[in-house]
């Protein structure tokens, strides 16, 4: 008895001893993941003179004194307000048109019969494995065509349709039980009333998911817009980023200035992840499960 | 009678709720693929009309000719680029083992996970453009943090060091991207799916194990590994897929592709060709060859790696 007892005691002081370590591991891990942020904030709020120092050893952590002028600054050496609405309005559309276009069709995909049904929804599937520059090529070609280059139509109406959105609907759309539907048919609702009244609402969780994914996608999307901007007016913020370190070609950017951007364009999209970190892990979980 | 027109009704309503995004899917992808595939085959500046040149893009491309005997490859740059690209995508099996590794701490039912998470999510979040300039910044040769720090570390244990030219020499400019991408790659996308793995195995079989000798690293292997490897599969065949596209906003920001064009993947040789160069033509017999090359290394992979994934009926 007293051995059991000793053996018990034993065992959970190196339980405890090993969730130490992983707690020590895991806090060196998360100060990897902060320190170069940290860094990014301390220089944002530092001035222009103070960021390029004689001796290099000298770096200092915590500016003195703390120089908010940057983030005045920020906006009126380029139009960073102006990317910013572009941002907004064109990542906006997207995700509206890409959420919409594909619950439609996910909800034929997972509900409805029709001919050639799974033929289509292979296609759709094997279409998610072609490189993105395969079709970007000619998709920037047709742009030029139809005389889209810098427009909003552009940067938009491309970007909204992709085999992904339907996908990871129609993989939610399969789990719901079909009772509540056969109810909703025998009560007399119709094909639209069963999507919009039944489906829709007990899919909110795959919607938000899709909604951020789509909108963080897009809120980051850099090749394209680069392809098919080249006025300032129709920057996009990464473009408008990188636009505004070109600006210092041959000199030593001024890095204050260039990390209080680069902050002002992530806050938003921090702020959108922590209020929504359970869609995040659930829309990773339904991805890759399947 | 009645049951077969509601079958029609049906079928109508089916193609009408798929035809917005079915037009968009054609237009926007399906008939590009199929273009770009056409375009393989041209010589395009996308301004004057295109003219048919056969297998020429493709012989360019992948083609050698004898240069006094020696072999010599018709397009070295893209040679060189394919060889940027799998050497940038070696530090791939790093950031997945890290990741399982994260996954697997966090799974000790440890108190705070959610901030953890959100710590080690943060470069997944943020803007890539920010990220590049934030590294360009700490990679610095001259008021860069990662020089000072080097510099700061040999005054204290006194011993003479110099700057590494991070990004701006042959030598150090992949090492310096993939150090980089491990850092963004190791707590995204990747350790979530790992810890949802986790959590779905049976803890029955870790009991029993237990009960029957096993020690964690025995546990780990014989029931961990096994139980989650088609997660891992899945992670790492999307890990190559995106690693061979990859590494074009790193050169565009950070490297210029250079020096010597020893950080120019793929992916940017494709971007200087259509758009600098208005080879529209030959980016899309690179793209092809690229698509290609994931075609059959992901076709592999299920063929024979997959069969040894374990898929349980749990």
């Amino acid at each position: 008895m007293d051995k059991d007892k000793r053996i018990k005691t034993l065992q959970k002081g190196k339980r405890t001893l090993k969730k130490f370590f992983v707690y020590i591991l895991l806090s060196l891990g998360a100060l990897t993941m902060i320190l170069p942020f940290l860094w990014m904030i301390s220089t944002s709020l530092k001035p222009y003179s103070s960021v390029f120092i004689f001796n290099i050893a000298d770096i200092k952590w915590i500016p003195k004194p703390v120089c908010w002028k940057n983030y005045l600054d920020v906006w009126k050496v380029v139009p960073f307000a102006r990317f910013y609405i572009n941002s907004i309005f064109v990542t906006s559309c997207v995700t509206f048109g890409q959420v919409a276009t594909s619950s439609l069709a996910a909800y034929s995909f997972a509900r409805l019969r029709f001919p050639g049904r799974d033929k289509l929804f292979f296609a759709y599937l094997a279409t998610m494995m072609i490189p993105g520059s395969v079709t970007m090529i000619p998709v920037f070609a047709l742009m030029r065509i139809f005389g889209w280059i810098d427009t909003y139509k552009a940067l938009i109406i491309p970007a909204v349709f992709t085999a992904y959105g339907t996908f990871l609907l129609r993989q939610f759309f399969i789990t719901i039980p079909r009772d509540l539907e056969d109810a909703a048919k025998i009560d007399g609702c119709s094909l639209w009333g069963i999507f919009w009244n039944v489906i829709l609402p007990l899919s909110k969780t795959a919607l938000a998911t899709l909604t951020i994914f789509v909108a963080l996608g897009n809120w980051v999307s850099f090749m394209w817009p680069l392809l098919v901007t080249n006025s300032i007016a129709k920057r996009t913020l990464p473009i408008g980023l990188a636009y505004f370190q070109e600006l210092y070609q041959h000199a030593q950017p001024n890095w204050g200035l260039l990390m209080a951007g680069s902050v002002v364009a992530t806050i938003p999209l921090i702020v959108i992840f922590i209020f929504n970190q359970r869609f995040f892990v659930e829309g990773i979980k339904l991805t890759g499960m399947k | 009678m009645a049951g077969l027109k509601s079958l029609k009704h049906e079928t109508i309503a089916s193609y009408l709720f798929i035809l917005p995004n079915f037009l968009g899917f054609v237009i926007f992808i399906l008939v590009p693929v199929i273009f770009s595939l056409i375009l393989s085959f041209v010589r395009w500046d996308i301004l004057t009309p295109p003219s048919f040149v056969g297998f020429s893009n493709f012989v360019k491309l992948l083609g050698f000719h004898s240069v006094a005997g020696r072999w010599v490859a018709n397009d070295p740059l893209f040679w060189k680029c394919l060889g940027n690209t799998l050497f940038l995508m070696m530090i791939i099996p790093i950031e997945i083992m890290v990741a399982l590794g994260l996954a697997v701490a966090m799974n000790q039912k440890i108190k705070n996970m959610a901030l953890f998470r959100t710590f080690y999510f943060l470069p997944t979040i943020t803007n890539g453009v920010a990220i590049c300039l934030l590294w360009a910044w700490i990679y610095n040769y001259d008021f860069g943090l990662l020089n000072s720090l080097i510099i700061k570390m040999g005054t204290f244990l006194n011993i003479s060091v110099t700057k590494i030219p991070w990004l701006t020499s042959v030598k150090w400019a992949k090492p310096s991207l993939m150090l980089m991408g491990l850092w963004i790659m190791m707590g995204g996308y990747n350790m979530i799916l790992f810890m949802a793995a986790l959590q779905n195995v049976p803890r029955e079989l870790y009991e029993a194990a237990s009960i029957d000798g096993a020690n964690g690293w025995q546990r780990f292997w014989s029931i961990t590994w096994p139980m989650i490897s088609p997660t891992t599969f899945f992670i790492g065949v999307m890990a190559v897929i995106g690693g061979f596209q990859g590494g074009f906003m790193q050169a565009y920001i950070m490297t210029g592709g250079g020096p010597e064009r020893s950080t120019t993947t793929l992916g940017y040789l494709i971007y200087n060709h259509l758009y600098s160069w208005q080879h529209a033509g030959y980016a899309a017999s690179i793209a092809w060859f690229m698509f290609i090359v994931i075609f059959l290394v992901t076709f592999f992979n299920w063929k024979f790696g997959g069969k040894r994934v374990q898929y349980s009926h749990y």
